[in-house]
């Protein structure tokens, strides 16, 4: 994986990491126009320790302690950052948790908990989230087999300097039973917008789900897809290698996207026009609002993604769009705003935004032609 | 669909409630979801997997006698009832305390109870380390008995050695 784009070195302190957008938003991987992420997470708790909804909290302490001893002498850990959520204001935390860095179990910040982030923030640990630790890897696009092989080298360094519980006949104890064993839960956030418009979704949903695979709406649920980003992972953790749960995610995402691209071609055969139209409506309303809800950010932003996968000359780089949805949540906006906001303000101070980021890439594009 | 707390908005998140067993869905905008607290996709999506994983474990169970529900895991203080309730065990040991009561329910949900997960590193350093011990004692005896007592000495170092030595970093496959 490619070092810091910025070239400014690992950040120092949470106010440097959030300055800077999350690498694997960068909209560079294999598939990126369809594909936004893959994400590893590895769960894992320490052999003498009871898991953490039942263990007390000066034992969660060190946890966080023996965790960070370990992380500080693990290559794949070096020039990492760590975090305490007890020293840090909710609003710190959300930011986190709309980074994605952090899960909102690990976010309320009411027991002793934490999180390490790597250098270039695609390789962090929770601790004493539901489990001790839960190791994660985000990469750009589909690539999971990469990204498991980072994830396996940075659990191998931590193993070396932590006692895993750990049993022959059944693998990584887990808190909760469903991850018991390889204890691996790995996905990818993929955009199938075709597939939603002409109605071949849930089927497709079925098929997914009858091969063993889960899929689920990242925003919504059951008929209203918004934004049309589905996320695909592996169900079961026992009787089954992490390679094999690695290899059936990749296979599986690999025939989604035939089968999106099958589904987009017969869009620009049959309706070019309209299809070009509904892209090109959304990208306006987001170049030139005045005021717009996350909602609207979510599903215009879909439309313009589809049309600059689909190569729709003009428009702005996919990276652009994946970092307007991580900036104009809740938390992002009142931090950057610096105060609380009604919501009919924020709607505002996002518009102004999404403004700004866009005018900013046409700008970058007409020095570049 | 409109919100059904304030009526107003355009319903953006949607639960799914089970109460008394009744499953009833609930249609509410970003705002209401927020102040009622009942925001997030994911967190909606780990109290699916509880709820799923607590029906299983009852429809599993209610054949049983109650008595199972009294098993306790004796280094945490858990009862199997408590983890009927919340899905979660408490600690390495419970798997051991309630063996006969999660093998199945491990099958139900993985539709195999066979442990094919990687080792953990320390664990993986010291077996392949212990091996290559176990191979140089071998050789060792072997040099003694022929007499070759010059390559025995340096087996010997390296025997010592590789026991001394802090863990080393598992061997990849
Ligand atoms: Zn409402
Ligand atoms: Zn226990």
């Amino acid at each position: 994986m490619s070092p810091d784009p910025g070239g400014l070195g690992p950040p120092r302190d949470f106010g440097e990491l959030v300055s800077r957008a999350s690498p694997w938003l960068s909209g560079d991987g294999p598939h990126g126009g369809m594909v936004l992420s893959t994400r590893i997470r590895l769960a894992r708790n320490l052999n003498n320790v009871p898991f953490t909804h039942r263990a007390r909290d000066e034992q969660l302490q060190g946890v966080v302690a023996n965790v960070a001893t370990a992380a500080r002498s693990s290559p794949s850990f070096d020039h990492s950052l760590l975090l305490q959520m007890s020293d840090m204001s909710p609003l710190e935390r959300q930011v986190l948790v709309e980074r994605h860095l952090v899960s909102h179990e690990l976010g309320d910040g009411t027991r002793p908990r934490g999180i390490v982030i790597a250098s270039d923030e695609r390789l962090s640990v929770m601790i004493n989230e539901e489990d001790h630790l839960r190791l994660q890897v985000m990469a750009p696009g589909l690539q999971p087999s990469e990204a498991w092989s980072v994830a396996d080298a940075a659990d191998d360094d931590l193993g070396q300097g932590l006692d895993y519980a750990f049993s022959d006949d059944i693998g990584y104890l887990t808190s909760c039973p469903t991850n018991a064993g390889t204890g691996l839960r790995a996905s990818v956030l993929v955009h199938l917008p075709a597939l939603v418009i002409l109605k071949d979704i849930h089927q497709v949903l079925k098929s997914v789900m009858q091969v063993g695979l889960n899929v689920r709406g990242l925003y919504g649920e059951h008929s209203d897809w918004m934004g049309n980003l589905f996320q695909v992972s592996n169900q079961t953790t026992l009787g089954v290698t992490e390679r094999d749960s690695i290899e059936s995610l990749d296979r599986v995402t690999r025939r989604i996207i035939e089968m999106e691209e099958k589904a987009r071609d017969r869009m620009l055969r049959d309706a070019r026009v309209q299809l070009e139209d509904k892209v090109w409506r959304g990208y306006g309303e987001l170049r030139y609002c005045r005021s717009i809800t996350s909602r609207e950010v979510i599903e215009r932003s879909s439309v313009v993604r589809m049309g600059i996968a689909l190569g729709l000359p003009g428009l702005c780089p996919i990276r652009v769009v994946n970092e307007l949805l991580i900036l104009t949540q809740p938390a992002h906006l009142q931090r950057a705003s610096g105060g609380e906001m009604t919501q009919a303000e924020r709607n505002v101070y996002r518009a102004g935004i999404v403004r700004e980021r866009l005018e900013a890439a046409e700008r970058d594009a007409g020095h570049a032609a | 669909m409109l919100c059904q707390i304030c009526g107003k908005t355009a319903a953006s998140v949607h639960f799914t409630e089970i109460h008394d067993n009744q499953m009833s869905e609930i249609h509410v905008c970003e705002r209401c979801a927020e102040e009622k607290g009942l925001h997030t996709p994911a967190r909606k999506h780990k109290f699916d997997i509880a709820d799923l994983l607590a029906g299983m474990v009852d429809s599993m169970t209610t054949t049983d006698d109650d008595r199972v529900g009294h098993v306790q895991c004796e280094r945490c203080g858990l009862l199997y009832s408590q983890f009927r309730e919340t899905g979660r065990v408490g600690c390495a040991e419970c798997y051991s305390a309630f063996k006969f009561q999660l093998r199945p329910l491990l099958r139900r949900i993985h539709g195999s109870v066979e442990c094919k997960a990687k080792r953990p590193a320390r664990d993986n350093g010291d077996v392949s380390r212990s091996r290559q011990i176990q191979r140089l004692h071998d050789e060792l005896q072997r040099l003694v008995e022929r007499e070759e007592f010059e390559r025995a000495a340096s087996v010997r170092d390296e025997i010592r050695r590789l026991q001394s030595e802090p863990p080393e970093p598992a061997e990849k496959e």
